[in-house]
């Protein structure tokens, strides 16, 4: 049995090269330099015709839908605490006993939006917050007031709203300690914090 | 018929019997007893309640000065000789705390040799002090942990008792006889319900713990409840979380709170006898800062379900739940009337925070103040019929009251750090509040007139008090 079916395999194999070196042997027609036609000639400029570039080669790819890979993406790989203490999503800040997000603040929110499309896995949550002066009681509610202005702007954006939600710490957790305008200013804002990824 | 002319005859004979004892003032020996616990069934004589209370006054137009020296101590142990010197001193404060009895200042007690029973008072000696009334107590001990303590309120000029109780309890809180002490004298005097038992409750950031799982490391916040004048200070929520706005059910047996334990605030109950923990609002959407409703069966807070921050009612289970206000602004803080039909809250529908009054069904809505900006309502319980809130001062806050008969508007606080969050006490007469006037923020007490300031902590910082039945 087994010596049959190397001669049988032995066949094969000269026919095979025989069909490709016939192959390659065979005269090929040159490629034909197709001119291209010449625009109607002006008083200002004679063009001359060029021939079109040769087609340059696709590399052969494996499966067509995997997406090349770009090396060195920190987002994509840190812990979700590492992310947010990097603060790739930067907190828009309001004026004072208001919640009317401003020019920059919409500026501040469209580069947000676009962070967070391309990290679409990522949820988060826009904390709201004020400064001292105010009641505690009242700031709970303006500062929840402040986060829904800024998911309503990012939801008009496009950023899908079960991707956002927000929370309203008042004036609990203020982010400068100090009692003067410029701190009061760092404390009035939405502050945006990634829950997951 | 002749028995019931005999009976009657009795009755006549018994009655005038009675009216001779009261008229010598010969007090009965065995003195009406009272226990803090459940006492176990003793065969008495039956007793003839008097009609006749014996009212202490002093001169015309002046409060009875009233002096309260150390208990005596009946036993020999330090326990007991502790205890004398506490309810002297807790007695004392609580009396001078109702202001209706001039204290005397203790110091000037030393020259007066103490009482060593209440048989040899030298009621001289107090009369020389200008003292219209007189307690004198006495503490004993009647087992390993209990007590049995003697008060009696004397009329200084003619040495007669006006009031006599006994209590026997435990030794675990000496200071509740005090306290009890000082309510029964003002119920029977002043026909006053005095506010010696009440408790407050409030958040408090002083056991520094951070909050795990965030970059900031956050403070934490713990409710807390405390006797009226600041004793017994325990903690209630161990959530190591923020846990705000807390606020006794008219019962008193439980508080309801705020707390941002799943990430987002909502409201439990917190059964504190029990150990239970009730969450009406299901965990659904975003819910805090409620209110009680006087009979304690529904609850008025602020919700953000139809995305405003606006005021629902529920029953204290859930059920029920409906939406008061319809408004594109804020509104926030409930407080309800003592009737149970109006909700007082805070509104900044016309620009500034406001103070608003709308009926429980929704309807009626008008308006309070005209201030820069007001906050925090809170409803006066009955006979006052006021409302007080924080309003903004220059740079803080001041407590105000505004007397709804009137619209007449007086103001408790001067200026002194920034006071916010009042709070009444059940007999209307005190309103606790917040205060930055030391530094940290601090509870206090102070009279519904602004007198009689009182601080009631002392560590860390602490806000939002609420005062119990």
């Amino acid at each position: 049995m087994q010596s049959r079916w190397v001669s049988n395999s032995g066949w094969l194999v000269a026919v095979t090269v025989a069909v490709v070196l016939s192959g390659a042997c065979a005269p090929k027609r040159p490629p034909v330099a197709m001119p291209v036609q010449p625009p109607l000639a002006t008083s200002e400029s004679q063009v001359v015709p060029q021939t079109p570039p040769a087609p340059t080669p696709v590399p052969v790819t494996e499966s067509p839908m995997v997406m090349p890979k770009i090396p060195d993406d920190p987002m994509a790989s840190r812990s979700i605490d590492d992310l947010n203490r990097e603060s790739p999503l930067q907190p828009v800040f309001f004026e004072y006993d208001s919640a009317a997000l401003s020019a920059a603040a919409r500026g501040t929110l469209d580069a947000n939006a676009a962070v967070l499309r391309k990290y679409p896995a990522w949820a988060v949550t826009a904390e709201g917050h004020c400064d001292e002066r105010g009641t505690a009681e009242y700031n709970t509610a303006l500062a929840e007031r402040r986060a829904a202005a800024a998911r309503t702007y990012l939801v008009s954006l496009g950023i899908p709203a079960e991707r956002l939600h927000i929370v309203s710490y008042g004036k609990e957790f203020p982010f400068d300690p100090g009692h003067a305008e410029e701190a009061w200013a760092k404390n009035r804002r939405a502050h945006f914090v990634i829950t997951s990824k | 018929m002749m028995r019931h002319r005999t009976s009657s005859l009795v009755c006549c004979v018994a009655g005038v019997a009675v009216f001779i004892l009261a008229a010598t003032a010969r007090f009965p020996a065995a003195s009406p007893v009272e226990s803090i616990q459940t006492p176990p069934p003793q065969a008495r004589p039956p007793q003839q309640q008097s009609e006749i209370v014996l009212s202490l006054s002093g001169e015309p137009g002046a409060r009875p000065r009233c002096a309260v020296p150390d208990f005596i101590a009946r036993s020999s142990d330090a326990e007991t000789a502790d205890a004398a010197r506490l309810l002297g001193v807790v007695l004392w404060d609580d009396l001078a705390f109702e202001r209706e009895f001039y204290m005397i200042p203790r110091d000037t007690y030393r020259s007066i040799q103490a009482a060593t029973s209440m048989q040899t008072v030298p009621f001289d000696r107090w009369r020389e002090l200008g003292a219209d009334a007189l307690v004198i107590g006495s503490v004993e001990k009647t087992g390993p942990t209990s007590f049995r303590v003697e008060v009696r309120l004397f009329d200084v000029r003619t040495g007669r008792s006006a009031m006599a109780r006994e209590y026997n309890g435990s030794t675990s809180n000496p200071r509740l006889y005090a306290h009890t002490s000082a309510d029964e004298i003002h119920q029977a005097q002043r026909a006053l319900r005095g506010a010696a038992r009440t408790k407050l409750t409030f958040t408090s950031d002083r056991d520094g713990n951070r909050m795990g799982g965030t970059v900031q490391q956050r403070g934490v916040k713990e409710i807390y409840i405390s006797d009226y004048d600041g004793a017994n200070q325990r903690r209630v929520t161990t959530t190591k979380t923020l846990n705000l706005y807390p606020a006794w059910s008219p019962d008193a047996r439980t508080i309801a709170y705020t707390s941002y334990e799943t990430g987002f605030p909502d409201i439990y109950l917190s059964l504190i006898y029990q150990g239970i923990r009730e969450t009406p609002t299901g965990g659904k959407y975003q819910n805090w800062l409620s209110a009680w409703s006087p009979d304690g069966t529904r609850l008025c807070f602020t919700s953000t379900r139809d995305d405003n921050s606006e005021l629902y009612v529920m029953d204290r289970n859930g059920s029920n739940l409906r939406r008061l206000t319809n408004n594109p602004a804020i509104d926030t803080t409930p407080t309800w009337s003592p009737s149970g039909t109006q909700i007082a809250f805070t509104s900044d529908r016309g620009g500034a925070p406001q103070i608003y009054v709308i009926d429980v069904d929704g309807l009626n809505v008008r308006k309070l103040t005209t201030e820069s900006y007001c906050d925090r309502p809170t409803w006066s319980p009955a006979p006052f019929n006021e409302i007080a809130y924080e309003s903004r001062t220059g740079s803080g806050y001041d407590i105000k009251v505004y007397t709804l008969a009137t619209q007449e508007v007086r103001q408790l606080t001067s200026g002194e750090g920034s006071n916010e969050s009042p709070s009444y006490a059940p007999n209307g007469r005190h309103l606790a509040f917040s205060s930055t006037r030391s530094g940290k923020r601090q509870l206090y007490t102070i009279g519904r007139d602004g007198q009689g300031l009182k601080q009631v902590t002392t560590v860390g910082n602490n806000q939002t008090p609420d005062w119990s039945r």
